[in-house]
């Protein structure tokens, strides 16, 4: 087990080198230090001299992932590409553009993300679970029939329908909710309350029938068929057997995406005016600020990979016969 | 006139090609065809592939490109407009040259905004007509019965042509099932044909009659009104479905290859080859997608800003950025159905008849052939259709967070872009988010309910529950 999981640490590094490898590749064959300077220092104070003293502040005076002017293995480490990529591996993100520490910025504003994307989760994973198990108990009905058509129908509205709806309706004509906003402490509850509800109504469609398939799956085991033999009713069967067992996928499944919730949602963030790590990434994304994109990239990747190795430890512990080695 | 092949162009052609081929090749065999004959029976299925079959060829006539001669320009040495229009412009004429100042309703007589109006000398600030919406009408009282004899007019038509259709239809089955034509008619009343004959009939009259009364209506009117610089709605929605099409389509283009190669080798070669390929997918997949896909764009942004000269025209423009993203979401997205067909082939390359091809000396490239690739196959098409959808919804997303299509071009996404702070203005501009995003959930909708027909007659596993 802890061998395993050194193993799996171990093969997080490769990765992660790879990742920051063509992050950086990316970026650099779009602008090169050059144009970053200039358009850092903007069009009044280009010069020369400017353009080289800038890349000498923010680090960028050197080659970049080949430095031949040095020996031994500083051909390496004295490159543009070592001096900002190697750092992140202890979470020194360095400072963005506009001069603020990232490190700290990504400290602050994974509240607020988080404040959308948790109750997002759960309550969205509940919802779903509760509808899907309605659609499996009348399994075959019409009222079957017409929940998946319904599901199949909400899937296929626009996620941005649900928020443009959602604020149109709920905050600007019945003024139930604050349009957009976000507020610290017991305060934020106003703010969170529509996001929420539009992530979890956004989610039912292909959520619900998802669910829904693997219950069904479930359903025509063999154990299913001999709790039914024993004489339970079928709400028994349904609640105590099937929701059970089907609740291993679901769960297993969706550990992968529970460290990405720090990371919070680009395009709900960016709606609702919540100060998240999603709305920073698009800033970053419109102003091209490299540093701040290639922080949240290599945060993305390294939460992903820890959903993955949670996700594997997740299924040895719902399900005795996988075994890690 | 002067055809202008665009790059997108030329690859939706090729598919076309592609696709024919692969139904004559499907024709073919009989147990290639039996799943298929599976779709053909389920109402919604054949239902939502009439839809889709309209929004295609809306698209196929927006591929064909062409640029209009110069009126003034002598006769041996010809110069072109610089503006590339398609067959579809051409066939809507009016839709697109009708302009107006500004919003206005759909339907409206009217401008939204107020402006100096001179009546006699004197200057009035109101509402003025609009240069061609119902300027057919002398007084707007008479807008009401206007509307209502276009819609029956309409109604009316779409309903003979629908018959008509239905009729030859009828003709041409009876004939080739050796029927009288009153049996035929028989089995089509009460379902006795063997494929959803009256849902096909249903959604044929609804197209019909709808896009009758919307010809009918927009000869006279802005049907769905006009965008902040006057050009008709409608047709910003109708041109966009082309966008949309592309890149639902040409995204698995990219997809597929990467997918398959890659999916396949790893499973069945294993050993060092597994590793490096799952190596690649990891880094790929750890990448949050927009941020990959943002920095791609970027890059393509660059470049064409740097080389201008490549491009003549600003469709031309567009077109390679629209190329670009569709490669750039292909090469993002091809990692879920590589798992999916390393899996299969890992499953498959252990199965008897695989071995005993292999004791024979069977070569590689000949296994994965014969035995390999056509057991995949249902799962690579069920991910080709399962994807169109969320293809389609992707670009509304990106184009809002400033990465998708380029602005000039007419996407779903870059209208809902367009549109989304004018919600805020009194009285409400509704009607261009509501245009978009109708347009969007109709082609969505339909390729959901197309893609479970297919993935229900494909997929053994669902196939065997129900």
């Amino acid at each position: 087990m802890f061998a395993y999981l050194l193993r799996r640490i171990l093969y997080a590094i490769p990765i992660l080198i790879g990742v920051n490898l063509l992050t950086f590749t990316l970026f650099f064959v779009v602008n090169t230090p050059d144009d970053m300077a200039r358009l850092q220092l903007g069009a009044k104070h280009v010069t020369p001299e400017a353009i080289e003293r800038w890349k000498v502040e923010h680090g960028y005076d050197k080659p970049l992932l080949l430095n031949r002017e040095m020996q031994g293995s500083a051909q390496f480490t004295d490159t543009i590409f070592f001096k900002h990529s190697a750092a992140m591996f202890a979470f020194e993100f360095g400072k963005g553009d506009d001069g603020r520490d990232i490190g700290n910025e990504i400290a602050t504003r994974m509240g607020p993300s988080l404040a959308i994307a948790l109750p997002v989760f759960v309550i969205g994973l509940l919802v779903n679970v509760s509808f899907a198990l309605l659609m499996v108990f009348f399994r075959a009905t019409y009222l079957d029939l017409w929940g998946v058509v319904l599901c199949v129908v909400l899937m296929s509205i626009s996620g941005l329908f649900y928020i443009i709806a959602g604020q149109y309706f709920i905050a600007k004509l019945w003024n139930l909710l604050p349009i957009s906003g976000f507020a610290d402490g017991i305060d934020a509850f106003k703010f969170v309350l529509l996001p929420v509800l539009v992530g979890v109504v956004s989610g039912i469609g292909s959520g619900a029938r998802w669910y829904r398939t693997i219950f069904l799956e479930e359903i025509g085991k063999d154990y299913v068929r001999t709790a039914r033999a024993k004489g339970l009713s079928e709400v028994r069967v349904l609640f105590r057997h099937v929701l059970k067992n089907g609740l291993i996928p679901i769960l297993t499944g969706a550990v992968v995406v529970l460290p990405l919730l720090f990371m919070g949602s680009l395009i709900t963030e960016s709606f609702f005016g919540i100060p998240g790590l999603g709305s920073y990434t698009i800033d970053a994304i419109q102003a091209q600020d490299f540093s701040v994109v290639r922080a949240m990239v290599f945060l993305g990747a390294v939460l992903y990979i820890i959903g993955l190795i949670l996700t594997d430890l997740s299924y040895a512990w719902a399900d005795p016969r996988v075994r890690l080695q | 006139m002067q055809p202008v092949i665009l790059w997108t162009d030329a690859l939706v052609f090729a598919l076309v090609a592609a696709v024919a081929g692969l139904v004559l090749f499907i024709r073919r065999h009989e147990h290639l065809c039996a799943p298929w004959a599976g779709v053909a029976k389920r109402p919604m299925a054949m239902g939502a592939a009439l839809v889709l079959a309209v929004f295609v060829v809306i698209g196929l006539l927006d591929s064909l490109h062409y640029r209009e001669r110069l009126p003034d320009s002598p006769p041996d040495k010809p110069q072109y407009s610089v503006e590339v229009l398609s067959a579809f412009d051409a066939l809507v004429g009016p839709l697109r040259t009708q302009q107006e100042k500004t919003y206005s309703a759909p339907l409206a007589m009217r401008l939204y905004a107020k402006e100096f109006v001179d009546h006699d000398g004197v200057a009035v600030r109101e509402y003025p007509r609009l240069k061609y919406g119902g300027a057919h009408l002398e007084s707007e009282a008479d807008r009401r019965a206007d509307l209502v004899r276009r819609v029956l007019l309409g109604g009316a038509q779409g309903l003979a042509i629908a018959l008509l259709l239905l009729g030859a239809l009828a003709a041409w089955q009876a004939r080739c099932s050796r029927q009288s034509y009153g049996e035929w008619l028989v089995a089509f009343g009460t379902g006795g044909l063997g494929w959803p004959g009256r849902t096909v009939a249903t959604t044929l009259a609804l197209i019909a009659i709808m896009l009758a009364v919307v010809i009918q209506l927009a000869s006279g009117y802005h049907v769905l009104g006009t965008d902040k610089v006057g050009q008709d709605v409608l047709y910003i929605s109708l041109k966009s479905i082309r966008t949309g099409l592309v890149i639902g389509t040409l995204t698995t283009l990219v997809t597929l290859p990467l997918a398959i190669v890659l999916g396949i080798a790893a499973g069945y070669f294993r050993g060092w080859v597994d590793d490096v390929i799952q190596y690649v997918y990891t880094v790929l997949n750890s990448i949050p997608g927009v941020l990959l896909i943002a920095a791609a764009v970027l890059i393509v942004q660059v470049y064409i800003e740097s080389n201008p000269e490549l491009f003549d025209t600003a469709a031309a423009r567009a077109d390679i950025r629209l190329l670009a993203l569709c490669i750039i979401m292909g090469v993002t997205s091809w990692t879920g159905l590589a798992r999916l067909l390393r899996g299969e082939s890992l499953k498959l390359r252990t199965l008897d008849y695989v071995e005993a091809a292999r004791a024979f000396g069977v070569s590689h490239s000949r296994i994965i052939g014969r035995h390999i690739f056509p057991n995949v196959f249902h799962l690579v098409l069920i991910a080709i259709v399962l994807d169109f959808s969320g293809l389609v919804l992707a670009e509304a997303v990106l184009s809002y967070v400033g990465v998708g299509v380029d602005p000039g071009m007419y996407s779903w996404g870059n209208m809902i872009n367009g549109a989304r702070l004018e919600l805020a203005r009194e009285p409400v501009v509704w009607w261009q988010l509501g245009a978009a995003f109708a347009f969007m959930f109709t082609l969505v909708l339909a390729a959901n309910l197309f893609a479970d027909g297919v993935r229900d007659a494909f997929d053994p596993r669902v196939g065997g529950r129900r």
